[in-house]
């Protein structure tokens, strides 16, 4: 009988602990199809969080380091730096990455580091229980702002891909959905691209995928994905923020 | 004989570390160490390293913790303030059982401090610093010619014991130049087979990590943990013993208090006073034995050191209490003077101790 | 014998050069040395010390609290360190900068003027060296013999045309009876 869907080589058989209908486990597996598809998972060395994705060290076949929170692109610089011809990814949410981390982030973008960051923002810490995010929208009712994010007292939030692509540094920033058929196809492809230019030497390659936290956002999976449709997506528009190859820039 | 050469201590470090071995170094500018990164700034790229000025001195340690992770040797240094910002991924490091060196060249604290020597960071860097049960090795050089050598024996320890190691310097130490002769080109000899290098699908992978989400697991992992700290503790502590043979009395000091220690003992020794020292080379593992050899044959112990008074507890928990400690100290940047330590030791012998 | 100097002056004025070359011309006569300079904002125009000892036997502490050799280029640092000088010891003044004498008088004091000196010999910056060949007539703290040695150390090869220059300014120093 054909094969006709397996789960890819690069994650392990251990069953995931996300919570029904949350979406990391299919960025989990967009992340692992890119490694497969490029054949690097030998030499790949994946950088995990704090935040919902810190057991990530378990899910992925490829050697694995757990990192601090925020903390991952200073490991992963470290890591490339020692082993410039291994592939080395962060896999990082919105706290982890846009607030406790973003010193790290901006940095690591803007020395070009020859890595791969995957940006999970639902708008959500989810793990210590769904808190304010640097990413929570305008109102967005969370437990640390329970009358809705009060944009005089908590401030906006922050977009990184539009931010980060104001730098001269990065190689390629790009945003993502995994809410719909049609974005998670698109989503494995943008994935794919910001490993390739890891292999071909290009340099940073930061994916933001604008995810769902059910749980935390207190709805049912779907509603959570027509959240994501109406409410983060028009806040956190899709596409391709900077590539420099494809704009012709050189090194 | 090598050739002597004449470096400032922070140099001396740097150098050292090239010759063990290092080629991976994250640092952020801060005085008075900043000649450690000047230096690698200017000898990494020559020989294939990687000197790296890091966003913060928080982003240069998980760089650190980055290599380390991969079996390689790595250091990082900084003073006072900055090494307070690298304690979460000491502790980081210390949890996920890595080898790395981490320098902290003192200065005056707290808070911003000032800029002049000190050893108010005593109890950081001996009793955790970070968060959790942890333990660093602790070498206090006294000599730019230490500051060389422990640097070289700092790298082997961390790798034979799998643990962040620390040289605890200070301003003076760092600044000072003094004739060297730097030691051999060597390199680590311990098999790393934890490290993450990528599988080449020839292994199951590796996981550099310090969560353990199973109490019980946790406890078990710091258990072990502290079974190799407890051999360290009767195997790796250093201390050098000056004039100590008929000692009526006994300085302990280390770093530059023991070399101001030492003019006072000899300028004692000519006025006929029986007292020696004793110099902590290393302060984790403490040289407990030889205070405690000590309590047996002196009246009395004088700790020196520019700090409030740090030191001295870990020697009163050697002596158990069996002699008088007293504490001999300048803080916030202030040296002792020969003269200040030789008055300590004459009113130990004035109070017939 | 143990030399413990003490140099001062201003920022700029080559103070940590002379000891450098005095603590390399110590070890190229197998000499114990220490130096140890003052380091902070000072450097930056202030004053700047630093802490020489020249010894025949293991070096103890290298700050120098107590010198029996002081030079003094400027009259903040003979303000400052006058006092310090153990009886007996030696004091050099650069007495185009220093605006009074010494007034202890159980110390050897050599007020010379080394910056004027300096400016007539056409090497301005060199006051320093010419303050160094009169502390080693004085002092025998070092030999004069073998200066370029100890140079060649100091003087980065990039600036090997600046070799001549100080050792005619050491040598000039040394000549002020």
């Amino acid at each position: 009988m054909a094969v006709v869907f397996e789960k890819p080589k690069s994650l392990t058989d251990v069953q995931l602990h996300y919570c029904p209908g949350c979406t990391h486990g299919i960025i989990h597996r967009l992340v692992a199809e890119a490694i497969d598809a490029l054949g690097i998972e030998g030499r790949t060395i994946g950088v995990a969080p704090v935040g919902c994705a810190v057991l990530a060290y378990n899910y992925f076949a490829c050697d694995m380091v757990e990192a601090a929170h925020g903390r991952a692109p200073a490991v992963a610089t470290g890591l490339k730096r020692s082993l410039p011809e291994n592939i080395i990814f962060t896999y990082q949410g919105d706290g982890d990455l846009a607030s406790i981390g973003m010193a790290e982030t901006v940095h690591a973008a803007t020395r070009n580091e020859n890595i791969t960051v995957i940006f999970v923002n639902n708008a959500i810490y989810g793990m210590t229980g769904g808190q304010m995010a640097p990413t929570s929208l305008p109102g967005q009712v969370t437990q640390t702002s329970p009358y809705g994010r009060d944009v005089k007292t908590a401030g906006y939030p922050i977009r990184v891909c539009e931010m980060l692509s104001t730098l001269e540094g990065p190689e390629y920033i790009a945003r993502v959905a995994v809410n719909n058929v049609k974005n998670v196809r698109n989503a494995k492809k943008i994935i794919q691209k910001a490993f390739e230019n890891q292999v071909a030497g290009k340099g940073f390659s930061l994916v933001e995928v604008v995810s769902s936290c059910p749980t935390n956002w207190g709805m049912t999976p779907d509603k959570a994905l027509q959240w994501v449709e109406e409410k983060m997506i028009p806040y956190y528009p899709l596409g391709v923020y900077k590539d420099k190859s494809a704009s012709g820039e050189v090194e | 004989m090598a050739e002597k050469v004449l470096m400032k201590g922070n140099e001396a470090i740097a150098e050292a570390a090239i010759r063990a071995g290092c080629r991976h170094y994250f640092g952020y500018p801060i005085t008075p160490q900043t000649e450690v990164a000047a230096y690698m700034a200017k000898r990494m790229p020559k020989i294939g390293g990687t000197f790296l000025q890091a966003e913060s001195e928080i982003s240069a340690i998980n760089m650190v913790y980055g290599v380390a992770g991969t079996g390689k040797r790595v250091m990082t240094s900084s003073s006072s303030p900055g090494v307070s910002l690298k304690q979460e991924g000491i502790s980081y490091i210390a949890g996920a059982d890595l080898p790395a060196l981490i320098v902290n060249v003192q200065r005056g604290g707290p808070g911003l401090g000032g800029i002049q020597p000190s050893q108010s960071d005593y109890f950081q860097a001996t009793k955790g610093g970070g968060h959790g049960d942890y333990h660093l090795i602790v070498l206090t050089p006294d000599s730019v010619q230490e500051m060389a050598d422990l640097t070289a024996l700092a790298f082997d320890l961390a790798d034979k014991y799998r643990m962040p190691a620390m040289l605890l310097a200070d301003g003076t130490m760092g600044q000072m130049m003094e004739p060297v002769e730097l030691p051999p080109e060597s390199g680590c000899t311990v098999e790393k087979p934890w490290a993450v290098t990528g599988t080449n699908m020839a292994r199951k992978h590796n996981i550099i990590n310090s969560l353990y989400l199973d109490p019980e697991e946790l406890e078990k992992t710091n258990f072990e943990r502290f079974e190799r700290y407890r051999y360290i503790e009767e195997h790796e502590a250093r201390c050098e013993r000056y004039m100590m043979d008929d000692a009526e009395y006994c300085v302990v000091a280390f770093g530059i208090a023991a070399r101001v220690s030492k003019n006072a003992v000899s300028a004692l020794r000519k006025q006929g006073i029986k007292v020696g020292l004793i110099r902590p080379i290393t302060i984790w593992p403490f040289p407990k034995q030889a205070i405690a050899e000590a309590a047996e044959q002196v009246r009395a112990f004088v700790s020196v050191e520019l700090s409030m008074g740090q030191m001295i507890e870990d020697i009163r928990l050697a002596e158990q209490c069996r002699r008088p400690v007293t504490l001999c100290n300048r803080a916030g940047g202030m040296i002792p003077t020969p003269e200040q330590i030789m008055e300590a030791v004459k009113r130990l012998e004035g109070g017939n101790a | 014998m143990t030399a413990n100097i003490l140099l001062a002056g201003f920022g700029g004025q080559g103070i940590l050069f002379a000891g450098k070359f005095l603590a390399y011309k110590g070890l190229l006569e197998d000499k114990h040395i220490s130096w140890l300079p003052s380091y902070g904002p000072e450097m930056r125009g202030g004053t700047a010390n630093c802490s020489v000892i020249i010894s025949d036997d293991p070096i103890g502490s290298p700050i120098v609290s107590s010198p029996d050799i002081l030079v003094a280029m400027n009259l903040p640092s003979l303000d400052k360190y006058e006092k310090a000088v153990v009886p007996g010891g030696k004091i050099f003044v650069d007495s185009t900068l220093v605006g009074r004498a010494v007034a202890r008088t159980d110390v050897e004091s050599y007020c010379i003027p080394a910056t004027q000196l300096a400016v007539d010999m056409g090497i301005p910056t060199l006051a320093n060296m010419i303050m160094v060949g009169q502390l080693i007539r004085r002092t025998r703290a070092v030999s004069f013999e073998g200066l370029e040695a100890a140079l060649r150390k100091v003087v980065s090869a990039k600036h090997a045309d600046l070799l001549e220059v100080n050792l005619s300014a050491i040598r000039a120093g040394y000549d002020l009876a």
